[in-house]
């Protein structure tokens, strides 16, 4: 190990030597809170985007934010809860929790992995400086050529974003070079490849999606660069480029994000609800091939998101199928969970709260989304309202509720404390009741017409009332958020004791203690099956009889 | 507050742009698409839901009951394949649906030739605003150019008159969107893509453009007006003449003509002859001014604000404030009242 294990109090005690000690730490349990306060930051950070986002828009052409800004906002709202939010966390997650889950002491590359975290950290820390040379960038995270040409977008932000997507980038795909290495060679003796706890199993195939999808952003990232200080043509529609090559790229990047921001989401909703429902994972063995597939079928359907560019009945076809092909696993994975419910005895902790919440939710992103494949409708409601509903019903509805319910689950591993279940519920049902308020009005004001990414409206369109709505939603979240970050601060201290397993659940990080000394176990454990706690609570009915 | 408003903007009545609403083939066989699969997902909604509301309901923890764990039971290979092939059948009516809708919605255009009542208009998208490059109508050529106001013919009980675009853009991408015509279709630099729509319904259709395209994206109005074809033909009339010569408005038109107004708009029949902004020949013929964003007020007032500081009406838009002197602008504003 690079760094000698330090007596907590002493670190606690010498402020200098705290810092030294996180800021050179490679051990992956540090590194992952690390990654995931930075992505709670950049939440807070994104969050009040979001919040200006829907002042401007409570009313018909407010003049509270000019365009300028306006499409500023939107432009990091967009690229910090995709790139400094939503992956940080989640490889956060996996961070602190797969080593322990698969028994081993750490990631296969631990200095890699803090290079990983503090790369990615950078690359925000470069997006954000855009606001230091007086302006972020206006070109929305998708980022559409030509208008990021130096023709359109002519201040340095546009370069700033694209460098700093470009190294976050870099630490992205380290860490999941990290995960496929230390999944597949580190694994607890006994611990095949059919018997990894499903979590680790969902980040193993985020991984991979990770190592596929991300280099074609990379590269479109490098050549607008090019273009823009180099005078090169990729996407200069003006001098032969084309616009229609970044579209392609972006997407064939963009459309398996969702999935990469999803499938960890599935693997902690299989972790939680088997626990907490006192029942195995119903059919483990489909859930696991349907994840692969999800992977490998999302690969395939990007130019869903292009159906309006123009494209041949036949290639729209094409994407049509593929897209709709992907709500076959994502059923699987869906009704599986519930049948693991069916005849359980579910109790309702803040971790299983959350996930009911996942549940209710994801479903209607889901059915959405199977609505945006069909092309013809997808003519009408691409770039309006509905997609933003959309998708945020897959990304917080989906994936946020989904890491609130991760979190509340491996808090007391973590800190060795249980959160305050009182505030949980606090958290859970404001931010239920604010998430639904915010997003179902968004359908509706697509459906009537309105176009995503305006920053003002005229009276006469019938969307006012409809932006009430959702502005008021946006309002009512944000207490939710509040009393989160205040539940973790105060259960720091003063939370009730965990215990090294305080939800009697089965896999191998509630065998040590929480936290976990940084070695992780004293002894590396030998697993007979996918339970191996199931096996050890329960000698008379181990579950390797039935595997 | 929404009263109020609705003065502020001009005493508009509410404008419908529901994608529920239509009026002409491809958007309502898009929404029959939705209501069908609208039905379809609806269903799925409500059996899932009901599942699990029921086995949160049925199966909660309650007390006395938390003793032993539950039977445990590992999966079921009939069930899986159950849950696979249900929705597979379900996906597979819905390609089937989609299928029939994509191809009643993408029509090639047919080429134009007299008689077919047909329209067929270049639309060229610009940061921020719509030209309209009119081809041909009935097979006879057009060949004149407006901005930001489609006017389109009805069609009349059994004569239908379709309407075809070809869509360009001079600069970024836009995407051109009325819901109660039709979905969308993005203008491309670099390509031409097309899209159809006919209506028998008079009056106004709004929309705007629905791709992103910079600081003006908000404010990159769209108008379609429905005329009735006799109407349609006067406009049409009007339209291909070049501008018009009052004697009234000489000095204004010097003035006009004097400054860099003409190094971006065209008035025809002058050496105003700029391919940048919006052409202005018969601009007292349109409603609105700034792409939709105020109305053209026969007096002059908006059109007179406008000149004086496009900056503050639509802040960002490429036409500067020229500084001119008041009297230089009311002699232009004079001139340009007579284009109509």
């Amino acid at each position: 190990m690079a760094v000698a294990e330090q007596p907590r109090e002493l670190a606690s005690r010498n402020w200098t030597a705290a810092l030294h000690d996180w800021v050179t730490t490679v051990d992956h349990k540090k590194i992952g809170i690390l990654y995931v306060v930075m992505a709670v930051i950049f939440l807070v950070i994104g969050g009040c985007e979001a919040l200006l986002i829907r002042w401007q828009l409570l009313v018909p052409r407010n003049d509270f934010l000019g365009p300028d800004v306006f499409n500023q906002l939107f432009t990091m709202h967009g690229t910090t809860m995709v790139f400094f939010m939503g992956m940080p966390i989640l490889i956060g997650m996996g961070n602190y929790v797969v080593p322990l889950m698969i028994g081993t002491r750490d990631m296969a590359f631990p200095r890699l992995n803090a290079m990983g975290f503090w790369v990615t950290l950078f690359g925000g820390l470069l997006v954000y400086f855009s606001y230091a040379t007086g302006g972020a960038p206006a070109i929305g995270w998708f980022a559409y050529a030509p208008l990021t040409e130096r023709t359109f977008s002519r201040t340095a932000a546009t370069d700033l974003w694209a460098l700093g997507l470009i190294v976050s980038g870099i630490g992205t795909t380290t860490a999941a070079i990290n995960f496929i290495a230390t999944i597949l060679g580190m694994r607890a003796p006994g611990m095949t490849l059919r018997k990894i706890p499903f979590f680790t199993w969902t980040m193993l195939w985020t991984s991979v999606q990770i190592v596929i999808a991300l280099p074609p952003l990379t590269a479109i990232l490098i050549m607008i660069v090019f273009d823009r200080n180099l005078g090169a043509h990729f996407f200069d529609t003006q001098n032969g480029g084309s616009a229609l090559l970044w579209q392609h790229l972006f997407w064939f990047f963009g459309h398996p994000e969702v999935y990469i921001l999803i499938l960890p989401v599935f693997g902690m909703v299989s972790e939680i609800v088997p626990v907490f429902s006192r029942k195995v994972l119903f059919g483990y063995e489909f859930m696991a091939a349907a994840t692969a597939a999800i992977v490998f079928i999302s690969l395939g359907v990007w130019a869903h998101h292009m159906f309006a560019v123009g494209m041949s009945r036949t290639e729209d076809l094409f994407f049509v199928v593929s897209s709709l092909l992907v709500s076959i696993p994502t059923g699987i994975k869906f009704f599986n969970w519930l049948a693991t419910m069916y005849g359980g005895r579910i109790s309702f902790a803040s971790p299983m709260l959350f996930v009911a919440g996942f549940l209710s939710m994801f479903l209607i992103g889901g059915l959405t989304g199977i609505m945006l494949a069909a092309a013809p409708w997808d003519f009408q409601l691409t770039d309006s309202y509905f997609v933003v509903g959309h998708f945020h019903f897959v990304l917080i509805g989906g994936t946020l509720f989904g890491v609130f319910a991760g979190i509340h689950y491996w808090f007391p591993k973590v800190t060795g404390r249980m959160l305050s279940e009182r505030l949980a519920r606090w958290q859970f049902w404001l931010l239920y009741v604010g998430f639904n308020l915010t997003f179902v009005p968004m359908h509706v004001s697509g459906i009537l017409g309105m176009p995503r990414r305006i920053y003002t409206y005229d009276a006469d369109r019938g969307w006012d009332f409809w932006n009430q709505l959702t502005t008021v939603g946006a309002l009512v979240q944000v207490p939710s958020f509040v009393i989160f970050v205040v539940n973790v601060i105060w259960s720091l201290p003063r939370g009730e004791p965990a215990g090294d397993d305080p939800w009697n659940a089965w896999t191998l990080e509630w065998t040590t203690t929480s936290p976990p000394p940084s070695y992780n176990f004293e002894e590396i454990p030998t697993v007979r099956s996918r339970r191996p706690l199931w096996d050890l609570k329960h000698p008379d009915d181990p579950d390797w009889n039935y595997e | 507050m929404s009263p109020v408003l609705l003065l502020a903007a001009g005493g508009q009545a509410a404008q419908d742009l529901s994608t529920f609403d239509p009026v002409s083939p491809p958007a309502e066989s898009i929404r029959n698409l939705s209501l069908l699969v609208l039905a379809i997902t609806g269903f799925i909604f409500i059996v899932v839901e009901a599942v699990l509301i029921t086995s949160i309901v049925r199966f909660r923890q309650r007390h006395g009951n938390d003793a032993a764990e539950p039977p445990q039971v590992y999966g079921s290979q009939p069930i899986e394949i159950a849950w696979t092939v249900a929705p597979a059948l379900i996906v597979m009516v819905i390609v089937l649906v989609t299928t029939r809708t994509l191809w009643e919605v993408n029509v090639k255009p047919p080429e134009a030739k007299p008689g077919d009542n047909a329209l067929y208009v270049t639309v060229v998208g610009r940061q921020w605003w719509w030209e309209f490059d009119y081809g041909q109508y009935n097979g006879r050529s057009l060949g004149f150019v407006t901005a930001n106001e489609l006017h389109i013919p009805a069609s009349v009980e059994d004569v239908a008159r379709p309407v075809y675009l070809n869509l360009k853009s001079a600069d970024v991408c836009h995407s051109f969107w009325v819901p109660r015509l039709a979905g969308k279709t993005d203008l491309i630099p670099g390509r031409t893509n097309q899209m159809w729509f006919q209506t028998a319904e008079r009056g106004l259709f709004l929309g705007q453009c629905a791709e992103f395209c910079g600081p003006q994206h908000a404010n990159m109005l769209l108008r379609v007006v429905v005329d009735s074809p006799e109407d349609f033909r006067k406009w049409l009339e009007n339209q291909q003449k070049p501008a018009v010569e009052e004697a009234s408005a000489r000095d204004g038109k010097a003035a006009f003509l004097a400054q860099s107004c003409i190094n971006c708009h065209r008035v025809r029949g002058t050496r105003a002859a700029g391919n940048y902004a919006p052409d202005l020949t018969h601009l007292m013929s349109r409603q609105t001014l700034a792409s939709g964003m105020i109305p053209n007020d026969p007096d002059g007032k908006n059109l007179r604000d406008w000149i004086a500081n496009p900056q503050t009406i639509k802040p960002g838009c490429l036409m500067p404030a020229f500084g001119l002197s008041d009297r230089d602008r009311d002699r232009i504003v004079d001139y340009l009242r007579t284009l109509r």
